[in-house]
């Protein structure tokens, strides 16, 4: 895909609202179109994180794997939404399975690459720290949410 | 219902045995005739036959979680402020079966109650508690829903005001505007005068019915003199306030102050026991029970007062939403002062002081007020 | 209003049908058992229903307004006297009073998309609405329903949800606080579907029901999102006994949850809403 196209899609997609265009350019230069199928392992738990995705299609679920309950969702992303971030925080490993649940079309940011750039360029990476920062708040919100278990009331 | 009595009325004179007289009729026009009488070492209210039960030559000492009966040195008939009860033991009863049913028919049938209501006669009602009545006359006749119970009761109601000689040592009637001195709502009037040597009341007639009343008992037109007696009576309760309360901007301030520091100072004081809102002259809220038979076949509602201040008041699926004691003295207060004027145009407090007296710990309505304004000052 | 003379006093309805939502909630189908029409109410009202001589429970009304012949009720099995209601059979009378209180704004929103968001049992008291709105589909912009249960099992109405799924006049988007890993749809609480639906916020209503955590949490979302507080709608629910505004129980601020709620616009009880025990 031509530079110029990446630029625009990473700069369309949420994630990065409101990021510069140099950093865009920077982004994008390391970034790749990537596609997987219904039911496919996008990454497991323990591995190396070095890549993150800007989901533009589909849905992936978070799971985990409990030993008595098997593998268990904890959370859906769709479209506009962003998957992984240990990459950007030491020691680097991925704490959760991700496997796409339907037909997903992403683009994959190299964050090993884009680790390095941040630390020569720390205007970049502060940038790069306040979408993540969002991102974990958000998400932290609706974990906390889903901790209180609202529907249950009592169970007698 | 009463409206407002016709400004400048002539005033008459009458001897206490020709309050004797008043009671007679009443008794013999049907009423049935409740007021002050003394019991338990207090002055309630109840059914009165003669002038005899009228708590004669005694008086009340009241400060905040203290209540004393002391005797007087003369023999007032009505020398006190006022006692646990209010008057809304008899308007607004505090346990009423609102139906009964039986199973059959369709499912079941409802057989509504007609009690058969007596017409009350109230002697001796003050003129904040006057206010109290008109207060829930707007909770129970105003609202898209009367209350069949209370209308019943309070259609043919009888009053006999008594402006105050004596203030107790928590009135604060004068802050709230509902007293020492009746205004309206009454179909008559009286102020007890108690000289050296003459012993009588000055009377305003407020209604046709009380003027009627009047025509039957033997009266003397007032002189300057004895009105003016009465007036000095009435000033001189209004200086003797035990207590004030700044009512400026009230509403406002305390919805300003939920979060006010100051509630959990009062928290930690106050037990939850409720007493309050039983003596209180206007706290109207209820709870309604449902009961049965053994056999399942006969079911009754009831319905029975209620206090803010209970765990259960509050509760659903699970846990109260006012838990805390915090939340519920803040949930009584802040009703009581604020939330009642949006709810029916008035405070829902007359200054009668019984919930300062009454606390067992001495909690202070108006004192509460001050501490939150100074609270709201300091931050 | 289906004329009752005594609002205290309860009108016989027998049980049509019951189903079985979920493991503890309940759908009844009631007709007056008394020879009446039916039961007239606007979405968002509710009754309070009689269990003969143990007691009564506030319970919204979750049917068709437009087929005012059956009275339908949704019920979770939480106390002693939903526990009773759960073994009604088809032919058992219980008893009906109401309805009662405040209704969702369904007229004043015509021209307007109308966003509905509704956090388990809350989906009970929004029913209604989706009925009349779907009857009359041509007054409103987009209508979305955002549904979240707690699982799978806990879902309400599963085939009425699937068969407005289906339709290409409305959008559906549902998930569940958890699944298993072979469950293929959203998983996620509810706010997080409301990120992801389309509407213009400036000429949106938006009606909200569920737990009050799940409430002010979908309240920032729809803020996010610019729909203003005079443009969201809320259903309240307080301790109640007799309905009328007449007991105090329900109150809530200056309010009575039973005769200015249960549905209140947001920004009116805007302050109070933040309060805590209030």
């Amino acid at each position: 895909m031509a530079m110029e196209t990446l630029e625009r899609v990473l700069a369309e997609h949420p994630f990065f609202k409101g990021l510069e265009r140099p950093y865009l350019q920077l982004l994008a230069e390391c970034a790749s179109r990537v596609r997987f199928d219904a039911g496919e392992v996008i990454f497991r738990e323990g591995e190396e994180s070095n890549l993150f995705y800007l989901i533009r299609h589909g849905k992936v679920a978070v799971e985990t794997f409990a030993p008595n309950r098997g593998p268990i969702t904890i959370q859906t992303l769709g479209e506009g939404e962003v998957l992984g971030w240990s990459w950007l925080i030491e020691p680097y490993r991925r704490r959760f399975d991700a496997r796409s649940v339907e037909l997903t079309r992403a683009i994959a940011i190299d964050g090993q690459c884009i680790r390095g750039r941040c630390e020569e360029d720390h205007d970049f990476g502060y940038e790069l720290m306040k979408c993540v920062a969002h991102v974990m708040d958000k998400r932290l919100q609706a974990t906390r949410l889903q901790l209180l278990d609202v529907y249950d009331g009592i169970r007698s | 219902m009463k409206g407002l009595s016709p400004q400048g009325t002539e005033l008459a004179v009458l001897e206490p045995d020709h309050l004797q007289l008043l009671l007679d009729i009443l008794g013999k026009r049907g009423y049935r005739v409740v007021g002050p009488t003394v019991r338990d070492r207090a002055i309630v209210y109840d059914d009165l036959t003669s002038l005899a039960d009228l708590p004669v030559g005694w008086t009340d000492e009241q400060e905040g979680g203290i209540y004393r009966l002391k005797r007087r040195n003369d023999g007032a008939l009505f020398g006190y402020a006022v006692g646990p009860d209010s008057w809304k033991k008899f308007l607004h009863p505090p346990v009423v079966r609102l139906w009964r049913a039986k199973t059959g028919g369709n499912g079941f049938q409802i057989m509504e109650e007609d009690d058969g209501v007596p017409k009350f006669a109230f002697v001796g009602v003050r003129p904040c508690e006057i206010h109290a009545i008109a207060i829930q006359d707007k909770i129970f006749l105003n609202g898209e829903y009367r209350d069949p119970f209370y209308e019943a009761r309070r259609q043919d109601l009888f009053v006999v005001a008594l402006n105050c000689g004596h203030a107790g040592g928590t009135c604060f009637c004068v802050s709230m505007n509902t007293g020492p001195k009746a205004t309206f709502g009454f179909d008559l009037a009286l102020t007890e005068v108690l000289e050296a040597d003459r012993h009588y009341f000055v009377v305003e007639v407020g209604t046709e019915l009380g003027a009627e009343l009047l025509r039957e008992v033997p009266h003397e037109a007032a002189s300057e003199e004895e009105k003016a007696a009465a007036e000095r009576i009435v000033a001189r309760t209004a200086g003797q306030m035990g207590r004030r309360m700044y009512t400026t901007g009230i509403k406002d301030l305390l919805y300003r102050n939920y979060e006010s520091p100051h509630w959990e100072d009062v928290a930690k004081l106050c037990l939850t026991c409720g007493n309050c809102t039983m003596v209180c002259p206007t706290c109207f809220c209820t709870t309604v029970e449902d009961v049965t038979d053994l056999a399942g076949e006969h079911a009754e509602r009831w319905r029975k007062w209620d206090s803010c201040f209970t765990m259960d008041f509050s509760y659903i699926h699970g846990g109260s939403v006012r838990a805390s004691a915090m939340a519920r003295y803040r949930q009584w207060m802040t009703h009581k002062l604020a939330t009642w004027i949006d709810q029916f145009g008035t405070s829902g407090c007359v200054g009668c002081g019984r919930c300062i007296t009454w606390c067992p710990v001495g909690i202070d309505i108006t004192e509460e007020v001050n501490a939150i304004r100074r609270s709201e000052r300091r931050r | 209003m289906t004329g009752l003379s005594d609002p205290m006093v309860p009108s016989p309805f027998r049980v049509q049908r019951v189903q079985r939502e979920t493991y503890d909630t309940f759908t009844l189908e009631l007709e007056p058992a008394n020879g009446a029409d039916g039961f007239s109410f606007a979405p968002g009202q509710f009754n309070m229903l009689y269990m003969f001589g143990l007691g009564e429970v506030p319970i919204s009304i979750s049917g068709d307004p437009t087929k005012p012949q059956t009275l339908v009720h949704t019920v979770r099995s939480v106390g002693a006297v939903t526990q009773v209601l759960r073994r009604l059979k088809r032919g058992d009378v219980l008893g009906v009073r109401g309805p009662f209180g405040s209704h969702w704004p369904v007229e004043e929103a015509a021209g307007s998309d109308v966003v509905i968001v509704a956090g388990g049992i809350g989906l009970a008291p929004l029913r209604p609405v989706l009925y009349y709105l779907l009857s009359n589909r041509e007054k409103y912009g987009r209508i979305v329903l955002v549904y979240g249960a707690r699982t799978l099992q806990d879902m309400l109405y599963k085939v009425e949800l699937e068969k407005w799924r289906g339709q290409f006049d409305l959008e559906v988007e549902v998930t569940v606080d958890t699944a298993a890993a072979s469950y293929r749809g959203n998983v996620g609480v509810v706010t997080t579907l409301i990120p992801r639906v389309q509407f213009d916020p400036l000429h949106t209503v938006a009606m909200v029901c569920g737990p009050e955590v799940m409430m002010r949490f979908t309240l920032r979302e729809l803020e996010a999102r610019d729909v203003g507080p005079e443009s969201i709608f809320i259903s309240m629910e307080r301790n109640m006994k007799c309905a009328i505004g007449a007991c105090g129980h329900c109150q809530f601020g200056p309010t009575f949850v039973c005769k200015d709620g249960p549905v209140f616009r947001y920004d009116r009880i805007q302050a109070f809403f933040a309060k805590r025990e209030v």
